[in-house]
């Protein structure tokens, strides 16, 4: 697999038995011996362990060296209240574009005297350059190179990471801290992208394999790739960058209002002022023509990603498609992520083609998988 | 009792006059975790090539293809209540359809168990 990067714990990897792909550049694992479907029950049932250190890891530092500054000018790019982050918390934000589109997704905290930004690692490079173009007369733009960034995730997490590291249990979620473990400093967050309760850790590069085989020897821990990544994920009704959420979507039409506090929306404290307002305000108040859905596909069908739906069984042009689907092992039933227009509403039967035939799916609450934080 | 295996994939086990069809092993392995399976109808009638049956695991969904021109006289339900089956026994209990072809010399054409190991390597 030439031109492609590896992580700090490739061999690692490759020592676990793990298959691997091509991800993002990255050559990954989507699998370990173990296999997609029982490594999804495995996390669901104990604790996974992911790597996700192709993921963007970037540090704003405000000139002025006071925390406001940097997170109003980050507020330039995101329709998300930065400002009203407390310290030590984290929140979800998306980079928008002029026309009110979405150019990534991200996770941001407020470390004290600085926001570090973790985002998809297909759209870092990117990210780091649109940062560094709008954001350098208030903030350093640092990009974090010489760490590693796992996942620990599932109802053993807590556990399995407070032996090794005391003080972990006390954090809830969207919670961040700086915790140290034989002498590296880890940077934690107790969130993920699995639904459950769990941390996603980042660790110096040095520290990175000796720390990933610390927690795989607690009890429980499993190592798990992107396959099941991706099945549990969706369970969980989250977005996947470049499937579910583009440049051709918007926050509103996402389904992602929940990330746009009222700071920012009209009548807030700072009303506007992001790429693409005039769309995205103007959508808050009136509603979208078409929003992101979850879909219950009836019988066993799996609809993937592709899967064009219609609004009746016969006839009609299709009304929209679909953005990720598969087979959810936790609920034992095919899910999927639809855009469709916004007049339906759940409990609607829409019909997906598959291979010809349409088959009847029912709009249906997300998550599939009821999540599991510590609140 | 003869057993033959395509390029596809797939094993063809003669019983009287049917042929019984299913995926191997090495298949199962490498698509991974099934969890759907969709059978013909019986009375179908098959051109070999035509699309048979669908499988679709965690990954991805394939089709099986007809082996043979023929008749389908049966197909395994359990594998539509059960499709783990196939990674479970791909090579006994969870075989896919039966096939009523007129003349079975027609499946000389195909691997021995053999020449099929030595194709997967």
């Amino acid at each position: 697999m030439a031109d492609l990067k590896r992580t700090v714990l490739y061999d690692l990897h490759l020592e676990l038995g793990a298959k691997m792909v091509p991800f993002a550049g990255y050559e990954m694992p989507v699998q370990y011996p173990m296999g997609v479907l029982k490594e999804h029950l495995h996390t669901r049932a104990a604790a996974g362990l992911f790597d996700v250190s192709h993921m963007g890891q970037v540090i704003l530092r405000p000139r002025s060296g006071r925390w406001q500054d940097a997170a109003l000018a980050f507020e330039r790019l995101v329709p998300v209240d930065v400002a009203g982050l407390a310290e030590g918390r984290q929140r979800y934000g998306m980079f928008t574009d002029e026309a009110g589109g979405i150019l990534d997704d991200l996770m941001f905290a407020n470390r004290g005297d600085h926001l570090f930004v973790v985002a998809n690692a297909a759209c870092k490079d990117q990210d780091l350059a649109h940062m560094k173009a709008h954001l350098a007369d208030a903030c350093e733009v640092v990009p974090v190179t010489d760490r590693a960034l796992v996942a620990l995730q599932g109802p053993a997490a807590e556990a399995a990471l407070a032996a090794l590291v005391p003080g972990a249990e006390a954090m809830r979620f969207m919670d961040v801290a700086v915790l140290p473990w034989q002498g590296a400093s880890l940077w934690l967050s107790r969130s993920g992208y699995t639904g459950e309760d769990g941390y996603e850790i980042s660790v110096p590069n040095a520290q990175a394999v000796a720390f990933a085989r610390a927690l795989l020897a607690r009890p429980g821990v499993a190592p798990i790739g992107l396959g099941a990544r991706d099945s549990l994920r969706l369970e969980a009704g989250m977005c996947l960058y470049g499937h579910d959420i583009d440049q051709t979507t918007s926050p509103v039409e996402g389904n992602l209002n929940w990330a746009i506090q009222k700071a920012r929306r009209a009548g807030g404290a700072r009303a506007g002022g992001f790429p693409g307002a005039a769309r995205i305000l103007k959508e808050l108040a009136d509603g979208p023509a078409r929003r992101r859905v979850g879909l219950r596909p009836e019988g066993r069908a799996p609809m993937r990603e592709g899967t064009q739906v219609y609004a009746a069984a016969v006839g009609g042009d299709p009304i929209g498609a679909i953005t990720s689907g598969g087979f959810g092992p936790s609920i034992g039933a095919p899910m999927a992520m639809a855009y469709l227009p916004a007049s339906l509403t759940e409990g609607a039967t829409v019909y997906g083609d598959v291979r010809g035939k349409r088959l009847p799916a029912v709009i249906a609450p997300m998550p599939f998988h009821p999540t599991s934080y510590k609140r | 009792m003869t057993i033959k295996f395509t390029e596809e994939h797939e094993w063809l086990r003669v019983d009287g006059d049917v042929v019984v069809v299913g995926i191997t092993e090495h298949a199962a392995e490498q698509l991974g975790d099934v969890v759907f399976v969709e059978l013909p109808e019986v009375e179908a009638m098959m051109a070999k090539g035509d699309d048979c049956a669908v499988i679709e695991s965690v990954k991805a969904a394939s089709d099986i293809l007809a082996p043979l021109d023929g008749e389908i006289v049966a197909v395994n339900d359990k594998l539509t209540d059960n499709p783990g089956l196939v990674n479970q026994d791909p090579l006994g209990a969870a075989w896919f359809f039966k096939m009523k072809v007129d003349d079975l010399s027609v499946l000389d054409a195909y691997m021995d168990e053999d020449a099929y190991k030595e194709m997967i390597g």
